[in-house]
Order: C-alpha cells, then structure tokens, then sequence
C-alpha cells in the first residue's frame, strides 16, 4: 500500500498542435509586440510555454541600425517564428509583406492579415481571400486573421489556409470572447486548426475561449500591457491549458434545478 | 568617387556610384543575414546581393522582423 498520489500524466497528456504539417507542444501563441523593453519581453515568452512567436516586418531604421531587430533577442532555434503581415490594408500590400518575411529565410507560414478599417481593425475579407489565393499558389502556409463569421472562415478552409484565425473581439480590445457561439460554429465546421487571435483580455478569456473547443489562442496585448507581464504569461499557459482539458474532458450539463450531492437517504429521522 | 541618388526606405539618399546592394549594406553598416532586400519592388535573395549594381533612381527597401502581435 501507497500514499502516493496516483500518476495522471498519461491521462491527461493532449495531442500536439498540428498546423500545416508543423507539430507543437504549447496551444498558447504569443505576440512580441508592445513590451516595455525586450529583458521583460523575453522573459513573459518564456513564461508562456509558446513555441510559436509572432513578429512583424518592418523598414530597418537607418539611423540606429544595432540591436534593433527582434531577433536579435529571440533565438530562431528556440522559438518557431511566424511573421504577420500587421498594418497591411490591401491584398497586394499583405502579399508584398509576406514574400520579404519568407526571404528573411525561416519559413514559409505567414499570419495573414489584411485590415479593412482603422478604428477597429477588422478585416476586409475579400481582400484576404484574394491574398490567401495568389500565397498558397505560391507555396505559403497561410494562417489567416479573419472575424468570426462561418461563411468566411469555409471560404479561407477552401482557398487553402493551414489554419483559420478568428478573433475574439477587436485587436488589443482585451474584450474576451464576445460570440462564443460564432467560435464554437466554426471550429465544428472546419477541419483545418482554429486558433482565436485577438481581443483576448485576462485569464479566464482564455479559459473560456479554449473551452469552445479551439485548436490555440494568439494573444499579444493581454500580456504585454498587463502590470506584470511574466506573470500574466504564466497565468495564460495554465487558462489555455485549463480550458483545453475542461473541453477535452466533456463539460456536464447546465440545468435550470438543484440536484443534491450528497445522498438523500440515510438521513437521521 | 561620383554619387548617385536612389530612395532608400522613403528617404532620398547619396550614395557611391560603384555599390552593389551587399556593398550599399556594408556601407550602411547592416548585417546581410538579418535584413531582406527588395529593389525597385523586386525581392534581391542574398546570393545575389553581391552581384547587384545599385542604379541611380532605384527605390530600395531594407526590411527586417520586429516586435509584432
């Protein structure tokens, strides 16, 4: 006879993320944008668990041309690098962008955005769908940044894309997860991985958005404008693995009574 | 040596006559492994950066990766 804790580690032990013939470990992706300086940036990534990290391409500043680069703090080795396409409002802008990020020489994914309208960001998907269309011509693995309406998210899964990228709410909103049905929809009707990016706010965000039964969440704001960015990070790496088992595990039902837990009979009369 | 002018990253710029692009980056200071090259909205690959003649005129855009969400 034992004391000890039974072993659960088998039990529990999911399957990788599988993401255009690409395996990983963590289902939390993360951004490097906005940290307060790159000691602090480094640290909160690594508190994530992430394997994946996104960065975005931009002119090289001539004026101080040292250190300046992301990469420079973050070694390709470690971390899969997955370059967007941020900031591009037309089909042939975010096109132009994804070539010189696959030049840059790590890999051929790209987070596919095309933005249809300042205040929001939201994006304009017809552009989007006609970039999808001409990247995987060209031999990219498009993830694409797209709302949380089902016809596009079918029309992004048929023009190609490795995985479909809905948002939760706005960019950098940190408004949580405000259509769970819409999310929901689309991941039962899609085959290729779902990953919620954007608007994604505090922990439970991430619990709940997980537990709809997405495949990853992307997040970057909700960490880097937290008080205490690494420990947000690692507050993210348990929601999203909370919520992946809460789903995996089978929720019970919701009812409208009370039923006991204890047993009703054997009751002292 | 004789200048010419091209537009570097938005910017009009002077530079030596006789650069090619891995010259111009040598020039500027940059490592050629962590920035891409695109001349007259055409990518340059690396290989062929040392083969590249900078032109008068050309618009060059030197990119490279940062911080992004």
């Amino acid at each position: 006879m034992s004391n000890t804790a039974p072993d659960v580690t088998a039990h529990t032990a999911d399957t990788p993320l599988l993401i255009g013939g690409q395996s990983f470990t963590s289902r939390l992706l993360v951004g490097t944008g906005k940290y307060k300086d790159n000691a602090e940036m480094v640290r909160a990534i690594d508190a994530s668990g992430a394997d994946v990290v996104t960065v975005a391409v931009r002119r090289v500043d001539l004026d101080r041309t040292r250190e300046q680069g992301v990469l420079y703090h973050l070694p390709a080795n470690r971390y899969f690098l997955l370059a967007n396409t941020a900031g591009c409002y037309t089909a042939d802008e975010a096109v132009r962008y994804a070539r010189l990020a696959r030049e840059a020489g790590f890999n051929e994914f790209i987070k596919l955005e095309v933005i249809g309208d300042k205040e929001t960001l939201l994006p304009d998907t017809d552009g989007l769908l006609v970039a999808t269309r001409t990247l995987v011509k060209e031999g990219f693995k498009v993830l694409a940044y797209t709302n949380d309406d089902l016809i596009t998210a079918l029309r992004l899964e048929e023009a190609g894309c490795a995985a479909v990228m809905p948002l939760a709410s706005p960019i950098g909103s940190g408004l949580g997860l405000l259509n769970p049905y819409s999310i929901r929809t689309i991941k039962s009707r899609l085959s290729v991985p779902v990953i919620v990016d954007a608007g994604v706010g505090t922990a439970s965000d991430a619990c709940v958005t997980m537990e709809q039964g997405v495949d990853g969440i992307l997040m970057n704001t909700a960490l880097a404008e937290a008080a205490d960015p690494v420990l947000m990070a690692w507050a993210m790496r348990h929601a999203v693995e909370a919520g992946r088992a809460a789903w995996r595990a089978g929720r019970m039902p919701r009812r409208e009574t009370a039923i006991p837990s204890s047993p009703t009979t054997g009751m002292l009369r | 040596m004789p200048m010419i002018s091209i537009a570097l990253n938005g910017d009009p710029r002077q530079v030596p006559g006789s650069l090619t692009l891995a010259g111009l980056l040598d020039h500027l200071g940059l490592d050629p492994r962590t920035v891409v090259v695109e001349q007259n909205r055409a990518i340059v690959r690396r290989p062929q950066l040392a083969e590249t003649p900078v032109a008068e005129g050309d618009v060059i855009e030197l990119v490279h990766f940062v911080g992004g969400g």
